[in-house]
């Protein structure tokens, strides 16, 4: 059985407990980060590559570009998805099989705060009538150690902002030929900050079992000048006065993460 | 495979990359105990693979017709990311090719492990593909059997496999991807330190001595490749135990004098 399941209420009442005395299980401050750590160009065959380690969360992301059909309402415009899974590697709570829903949650909650930031100029990357430039991020988790959406949006930006573009001669991609990257703003690359509320109180950052015993969470989601995506999860609740002290608290934490994209 | 024959995959007695016919590709490299959550891992980056290993277990089988009262069943799953080839963007989720794979190194490790002494469990092996450059089934097998041995599971023996293959008329050891796709044999195995075959596959087109030629090179080449698992033990636990877990500590800095 897993050791979540089992030990999960006991675990809530523990760190419950500590945060009430204003400590946190791991000594961090409220909210404080655990280390970051991002490589990048680590898949030389993807077009774009990196590994994010946030404390001991690993995801890897990576960027295949293709030639393909344009979306029917955008038929002068590249496409671009973000897609993710949660691998059984990573945690003894993922299950092999189609994504369930908290995967597909993660996928597009990252998806969104790329998009919106609109990061990529995807105007750019029309080829001919029925022929556009896709952009196809995919995220691994391969350990969990809480905390997928911030390290999951580092990850995602920062493998398109390393990444090369293959050459295209006569409407045809010429692969392991590279023509340059997509020349991104670093002040337009979102940066997700996760909120995680357990009784009262609030915490960034949370590890596997802070994660694990929390009420509800909000992850916020912004790049220099606008908050790009938010999620809240959980059954818990927040007041308003809560949501915006932590964007906020979102737009301060990005001067730190920020400097991760260079 | 048997493809186009213009591509000149030997030239004056040295392959493609410059190897010899009896090399390795290089790097070749394994690390053990590289994932926090999983009960043994390991990392393989051989040529271009990159491949990571975890595994779980034994722990109680769900679901519980999978439970087997003589023994432990061994779950192995095979996966490739999406951006594993420098070809088109791959598609997620299970298929054909990486469902046998799993198969056939999970009948492999069955051989090896004690699985007689862990009844009714399940042990799962995770093997994730992060980069692919061709041989990747034989190095998530080498990769597995060390996560195993890292996950303290008691085996029999280690395991470790290597394809050889045909190619410009020649065999050769680990056939990298230009040799599979455009050679005429390809002949994955593993085997254990005592010799016996507990994986193999060929497809192509091989005479008796050639396969009799390639079944000596892959065991000598399977040496090797045990000398890399046991250097990866090694250089594991001859780190003191506080460096090792270094991060896990800054992870969870509790002094108790505080609680």
């Amino acid at each position: 059985m897993s050791k979540f399941s089992v030990l999960s209420k006991v675990r809530k009442e523990f760190i419950t407990s500590f945060l009430d005395k204003g400590k946190r299980v791991d000594g961090r401050d409220f909210m404080e980060y655990r280390h970051i750590e991002a490589e990048t160009n680590v898949v030389e065959n993807a077009e774009g590559s990196a590994l994010v380690r946030l404390g001991t969360t690993q995801i890897i992301a990576g960027l295949k570009v293709e030639i393909v059909e344009p979306f029917p309402q955008e038929p002068d415009r590249g496409i671009m998805i973000t897609n993710a899974e949660l691998l059984p590697l990573a945690s003894e709570n993922f299950e092999p099989g189609p994504p369930d829903e908290r995967t597909i949650e993660f996928a597009r909650v990252v998806d969104r705060g790329i998009r919106s930031a609109e990061v990529v100029d995807l105007s750019k990357y029309y080829i001919d009538e029925g022929k556009v430039l896709g952009f196809f991020v995919d995220l691994y988790v391969l350990d969990y150690g809480g905390n997928l959406f911030d390290a999951g949006t580092l990850a995602a930006a920062l493998a398109l902002k390393t990444a090369r573009l293959p050459k295209i001669e006569n409407g045809e991609l010429i692969r392991g030929e590279y023509s340059g990257g997509l020349d991104l703003d670093i002040n337009k690359l979102p940066t997700s900050t996760t909120f995680t509320k357990i009784g009262d109180n609030i915490i960034l950052d949370p590890n596997v079992d802070e994660e694990m015993a929390y009420d509800s969470q909000l992850v916020v989601t912004v790049n220099d000048d606008y908050v790009v995506a938010m999620q809240k999860r959980g059954t818990g609740s927040f007041k308003k006065s809560e949501v915006l002290n932590l964007v906020d608290k979102s737009f301060e934490k990005r001067k730190d993460l920020k400097k991760l994209y260079g | 495979m048997g493809g186009d024959s213009n591509i000149e995959l030997i030239k004056d007695g040295k392959r493609l990359d410059g190897r010899g016919f009896d090399d390795f590709r290089k790097p070749l490299t394994l690390e053990v105990g590289v994932l926090q959550e999983a009960d043994g891992s390991a990392y393989i980056e051989w040529g271009m693979n990159k491949i990571l290993v975890g595994v779980f277990g034994p722990k109680e089988a769900i679901p519980k017709h999978l439970a087997d009262p003589d023994k432990a069943t061994i779950r192995c799953i095979y996966t490739m990311s999406t951006f594993a080839s420098l070809e088109e963007h791959g598609r997620m989720g299970p298929n054909r090719r990486a469902n046998e794979i799993g198969k056939v190194v999970r009948e492999a490790l069955e051989n090896v492990v004690m699985v007689e002494k862990f009844p009714s469990t399940i042990i799962d092996v995770y093997m994730m593909v992060l980069q692919a450059e061709g041989g990747t089934r034989v190095a998530s097998l080498t990769g597995a059997a060390a996560a195993l041995i890292n996950a303290g599971i008691p085996m029999r023996e280690p395991i470790a496999g290597v394809a050889v293959g045909k190619a410009g008329g020649h065999v050769l050891l680990d056939i990298g991807k230009e040799e599979d796709n455009y050679g005429q044999a390809d002949v994955p195995m593993a085997f254990t330190p005592s010799g016996d075959i507990v994986l193999l596959q060929m497809d192509g087109m091989m005479t008796r001595e050639e396969i009799a030629k390639a079944l000596d090179m892959a065991q000598e080449g399977s040496k090797k490749l045990f000398d890399l698992q046991r250097k990866a033990f090694e250089k594991e636990y001859a780190e003191p135990l506080g460096k090792k877990l270094s991060l896990k500590e800054e992870e969870s800095k509790v002094d108790i004098h505080k609680l």
